[in-house]
């Protein structure tokens, strides 16, 4: 078939589910820090909160969102008085969608690292001076970076799979809100199996790019900040 | 860095202008092509895109947006008000209950198309040449779709409990989540039967028509239209669906199996 009807679902899903996971990780880890942090009341029914979407059949999610952000929906209502804006059957809308269902994959990895960091280094700099801020970007993270990374790959990998919930909220619309799954789906209804079988090797090639080079290039980011033993003499010497 | 990076990579597409919004396009002045967006139900892709094609070259100056997925999700859709001009169901009860919200606009429903129960078997099997053979010995495994779900499967299991076969069949039933799937095991020859639409059959590979339903057997078959009460374009949405049940129109469904509704 036509070469539009493979490269702008791939060019489209590639834009969702970058973005995606740019706004994951920025609400994941803040919300993995928060969580990895002292209890407060009411913290598990939080954590169960942010955890839901991984539970909930995606299908449901969607109709969530669909909910929330429709016409009659809260957060449609606001949108639309506020902006004059409406992400149903637009593809902020699988943004969203894609966001909201790869969350708890980036959040349950940062947490879990976040809370493997021994507490003695991170006191050890407050001793030495450095502020919150300066702990956490200095201490905290380096040391939970292989599972920032992790829930990274995990997230991308996920929005980029996005199918229930993309459908309810930004509709199948080609050329416009449709991501590879959604174009695997059409293509596969209507028997096109050729252009469907096309779809599956793309999104199979770009996943492995994707993870790939992400697993890559957070090997060499650990690499510079936490060098193995061998290569530690070494670099003192050379001061 | 990592964020920067993603921001930027995610960004970079923005130049070239994809700020176009689907929720606004009801504002359009009268230079810009007027965009009537279409929810329908995607076992009539094929036809749909067809008709499009025509309807353009005759109405240059209007865009038609296609939005395909299952009635009940695009239903679910235009509850929570979703901005689409013309709805065509594969099923009467998505319609009607549209309908009993207000949703649609007076006097635009139609029953635009209709559809006929078939059996398919591989093509070059020939051990089926009536209702009873589903039950024969040469038979082992006849698929169907979930009845509770998918329309043809619901139409199917009524056949079968008028045929009396409903329940000698169970032990060598399959159900399927869609058409497709019950397609897919008849081409596979993993079953030796499958209901189906007669447009469905159409586009499958290595299966024919064995046997036709007929039509007194199962609740008519229908699959209603209408223009939605807030259709941002409803002019022109009526207009396209008038095309739709024109003898233009028809004759490009005929070509995809499907047949014009009873009024």
């Amino acid at each position: 078939m036509a070469g539009s009807e493979v490269h702008a679902p791939v060019l489209l899903s590639l834009r969702v589910a970058a973005l995606a996971v740019a706004i994951v990780f920025a609400a994941g880890v803040a919300a993995a820090r928060l969580m990895a942090g002292r209890d407060f009341p009411g913290k598990d029914a939080v954590d169960a909160v942010f955890t839901l979407p991984l539970v909930l059949p995606p299908t449901v999610v969607g109709f969530g969102l669909l909910f929330l952000f429709g016409k009659q929906g809260p957060l449609g209502r606001l949108l639309d008085s506020w902006w004059g804006v409406s992400v149903v059957f637009h593809w902020w809308g699988a943004v969203i969608a894609s966001a909201v269902v790869a969350f708890p994959l980036l959040y349950q990895t940062v947490r879990a690292s976040f809370q493997a960091v021994d507490r003695n280094l991170e006191n050890a700099a407050r001793t030495l001076g450095a502020g919150e801020w300066r702990v956490f970007w200095s201490v905290s993270l380096p040391l939970a970076w292989p599972g920032l990374a992790a829930g990274v790959v995990l997230a991308f990998a996920r929005a980029l799979g996005e199918f229930g919930a993309t459908l309810m909220v930004a509709g199948n619309i080609p050329g416009r809100t449709q991501t590879v799954p959604l174009a695997i789906y059409a293509a596969a209804e209507s028997g096109d199996n050729r252009t469907a079988l096309v779809l599956v090797g793309m999104m199979t090639l770009l996943s492995f790019t994707v993870i790939f080079w992400v697993n890559r290039w957070s090997k060499r980011r650990l690499k510079r900040w936490m060098p193995d033993e061998a290569e530690l003499p070494r670099q003192k010497s050379s001061k | 860095m990592l964020v920067a990076m993603l921001l930027l990579f995610a960004l970079a597409p923005f130049a070239g202008g994809c700020g176009r919004g689907a929720g606004k396009s009801g504002q359009n002045t009268a230079a810009a092509p007027k965009e009537i967006t279409v929810s329908a139900a995607i076992s009539l892709k094929d036809a749909l895109e067809k008709i499009k094609e025509e309807y353009t070259k005759e109405h240059p100056e209007v865009k038609i947006i296609y939005n395909l997925g299952s009635s009940g999700a695009l239903q679910k859709q235009i509850e929570q008000g979703a901005p689409v001009d013309l709805f065509i169901s594969a099923g009467v009860s998505q319609m009607d209950q549209l309908a009993e919200k207000g949703l649609l606009e007076p006097d635009s429903r139609i029953n635009l198309l209709s559809n006929e129960l078939v059996v398919v078997v591989p093509k070059d099997s020939r051990k089926v040449k009536e209702f009873a053979d589903l039950a024969g010995p040469a038979v082992k495994k006849v698929a169907l779709g979930l009845p509770e779900t998918v329309p043809a499967g619901m139409y199917a299991k009524e056949s079968l409990v008028n045929l009396k076969l409903w329940d000698q069949l169970q032990p060598r039933l399959v159900m399927a989540n869609d058409v497709r799937q019950v397609l897919t095991y008849v081409e596979t020859g993993n079953v030796d039967a499958g209901f189906v639409f007669r447009s469905d059959a159409l586009m499958g590979k290595n299966v024919k028509v064995a046997l036709a339903v007929p039509d007194g057997l199962h609740k008519p078959i229908v699959y209603p239209a209408a223009v939605l009460k807030n259709a941002p374009q409803k002019a022109a949405a009526r207009e396209f669906l008038n095309y739709l049940a024109s003898p233009q129109g028809m004759g490009i469904f005929e070509q995809y199996g499907l047949k014009a509704g009873k009024k």
